[in-house]
């Protein structure tokens, strides 16, 4: 049985479309991904999840229950990593579990089987302010409060944002390690590396769910070949000259190379080749690549856009 | 859920305590108010310099002069020679006032039966000013009576003699109105800035969004936040009544019980304020202005605190009228100068009680339980 049901789900601010009519559902023990840039409408469906903003249209149901109506319920039984870090910065870090602890009516001690595996990581700084922890030890630390209580669903909104990579991947050993205990994630990101690691992603922008599938999925959804190419003269003349070439598609820069697809469907690598060394290439280096979730993104904003 | 109350306010504790700007508000401002205004700020007429200009240096004018000079009142300054030494001694700042003897002061007193005397009083202070005129008046007169009575053994034919009792401050000690004036004006500082600005925090850093995301009511988390401050407001009101009450010899005439009970009820009034204010405020420099501006200002200078309202324009006698503070002025003045029981203080304090549960309707239906 689905867990969360979003049917047709609206929301606006003043003039801005924030959702605009979407339509997911999350089964039980997923971790769902939410991805996509800043603007995306991503904590605004997390914050109508929870219950803490009301849509304008739609149906939602979290756990069977309205979070309009049912906000009691659904507030006791949800874990909620707001995007921003929201614990008490004067409070040590064992204060602020405490705090969080007695108000869902619990204590460390009940709940320490489930955030043990984190709560170890940062015991050590168990007297220290939380506004002295860095940006990853106060990820853990507000992912320890929002465990607290045990709770079936849990929220994450952009927790690896503004985060060291070394800290990011460990955050996010975290959340599969939770997998065992019976909980239903959804995280929001905008780091596309890290939809290959969720169950199953939905692709958001600009208010609209442009695709949900398993992350493998959408990154072999690519239609066209995809090629990776890169010359000795650099990105920026390689984008102007390629923008000029008559049988491109979409070029744009990915890592050190560029990522192109052809109007035409056959392999154009010697093609392109020729084209580039009579335009005064030199070094030039073409293979053709598998798609990953970032270049299915890319390109299905594109075409949102027209 | 006593669980949960008991934990924000041990964390609302936490706050307090370790903000140092917090504390001194909460604590130094209370203490150096009534310091000053105990001590620097006074009314009262004592060692008033005067100088004297006596163009007829007789029997009269020097005998109302030793009057004038034998009391604690007033100290000379010099004795003038000219007009325009007055003037100068004004503008140095030298004294608040000068007596002026005509030439043939006894000769046209005893001729005529009535002479002139001027008083020149420093207006630039018009309340003092007054004051110290209306004093030397008072000095002048009572010589002529002495001595009418000493001269002739007789009373003048026709005589009013008005008595003046201060009574509840016969020595006119202006620190009996500052002390319960203080209380009104600091329990409203700590009570309405204090909560308003922790709420507001709480809004600003994104901790709100958690708490509210969780399964607490609305009312135990301002519950838990109006608590803290209700207990820091009443250590406040015991310390400025102890500091007025040693320190100042200002009594409390009244029962210290209805004393308690009446700045307990006034401290939720203010508490149901700061509430309300933070149900408006997004950010907490705006609930210091509303604060500041909108509450502390009229609760200053409309109260009765320092300008009788009897005196104000109707308008202004009207905004006095809704400021909570007016009626807990009359309320502690009565019971700690008066020796007022509840039936005399009954009105304001159930105005008082009116006020309280007005705000905090508003405010509970004003709360947000969700982010918009």
């Amino acid at each position: 049985m689905a867990v969360i049901k979003v049917n047709n789900l609206s929301k606006n601010y003043g003039e801005v479309e924030a959702l605009k009519g979407i339509a997911f559902e999350v089964e039980q023990n997923e971790i769902f991904g939410l991805i996509g840039p800043d603007g995306a409408g991503k904590s605004t469906l997390i914050r109508i999840l929870n219950s803490l903003i009301l849509a304008d249209k739609g149906e939602v149901s979290v756990m069977g229950k309205d979070p309009n109506k049912q906000y009691q319920y659904i507030r006791n039984n949800i874990g909620y990593m707001p995007g921003r870090f929201s614990l008490y910065e004067d409070l040590s870090v064992k204060e602020n579990l405490e705090f969080f602890a007695t108000i869902f009516g619990t204590t460390i001690k009940k709940s320490y089987n489930l955030i043990k595996d984190i709560y170890q990581q940062i015991e050590p700084f168990n007297d220290r302010k939380a506004g002295a922890l860095s940006g990853g030890m106060k990820q853990k630390l507000a992912l320890c409060a929002a465990l607290i209580h045990y709770p079936k669903v849990l929220f994450l909104d952009e927790p690896t944002t503004g985060v060291d990579p070394v800290s990011r991947k460990e955050f996010w050993q975290i959340i599969k390690g939770l997998h065992q205990h019976n909980i239903t994630i959804v995280v929001s990101t905008p780091y596309m590396d890290e939809a290959d690691l969720c169950d199953r992603v939905a692709l958001m922008n600009e208010g609209e769910i442009l695709r949900i599938d398993t992350p493998k999925n959408v990154a072999n959804s690519f239609d066209k070949p995809l090629y990776a190419l890169e010359a000795k003269e650099g990105n920026y003349k390689l984008i102007k000259t390629l923008r000029a070439y008559p049988f491109l598609e979409s070029v744009f820069p990915f890592g050190e190379k560029l990522h192109y697809t052809d109007q035409r469907d056959l392999d154009v690598t010697q093609a392109l080749i020729e084209h580039l060394e009579a335009e005064g290439f030199n070094d030039i280096n073409i293979s053709k690549i598998a798609s990953n979730t970032e270049d299915v993104f890319i390109r299905l904003m594109n075409n949102q856009k027209q | 859920m006593f669980d949960r109350l008991k934990g924000i306010i041990k964390k609302e504790f936490y706050h307090i305590f370790r903000d140092q700007r917090t504390l001194l508000i909460l604590f130094g401002i209370p203490i150096v108010q009534i310091v000053l205004f105990g001590f620097a700020i006074s009314n009262e007429i004592k060692n008033v310099k005067i100088a004297i200009l006596d163009q007829s240096k007789d029997e009269h004018s020097t005998q109302i002069i030793d009057k004038v000079l034998s009391t604690s009142y007033f100290d000379l300054d010099s004795y003038l020679n000219s007009f325009e030494e007055i003037d100068d001694a004004f503008q140095k700042g030298r004294i608040k006032a000068a007596l002026v003897f005509p030439p043939k002061f006894s000769e046209t007193l005893q001729k005529e039966s009535k002479a002139d005397v001027q008083i020149i009083s420093d207006a630039t202070d018009p309340n003092t000013g007054t004051q110290i005129g209306n004093y030397l008046q008072m000095q002048v007169q009572q010589y002529l009576m002495e001595h009418e009575v000493t001269a002739t053994s007789t009373l003048p034919p026709m005589l009013i003699n008005t008595e003046v009792e201060m009574r509840y401050n016969p020595e006119l000690k202006s620190v009996y109105m500052f002390v319960p004036g203080l209380i009104t004006i600091i329990l409203m500082l700590v009570c309405t800035m204090m909560t308003s600005i922790a709420i507001t925090r709480e809004k600003e850093t994104g901790t709100m969004e958690v708490l509210l995301a969780s399964p607490m009511h609305a009312s135990i988390i301002l519950l838990g936040k109006v608590i803290p401050y209700l207990l820091l407001s009443f250590v406040n009101a015991s310390l400025i009544i102890a500091l007025g009450k040693f320190i100042f010899e200002v009594p409390v005439m009244g029962s210290y019980a209805l004393l308690i009970g009446e700045i307990i009820l006034y401290c939720l009034v203010v508490l149901a304020l700061g509430i309300f204010v933070s149900t408006i405020a997004e950010t907490q420099q705006l609930a210091l202005m509303i604060s500041l501006f909108a509450l502390f200002l009229p609760t200053m200078l409309l109260s009765g605190f320092i300008f009788p309202i009897e005196n104000m324009p109707l308008p202004l006698q009207i905004v006095s009228k809704i400021v909570p503070a007016t009626y807990f002025n009359i309320i502690i003045k009565s019971i700690m100068l008066k020796g007022a029981t509840l039936s005399f203080i009954l009105k304001e304090t159930l105005i008082l009680a009116g006020i309280f549960f007005f705000l905090m309707g508003v405010s509970i239906k004003r709360f947000k339980i969700r982010l918009e």
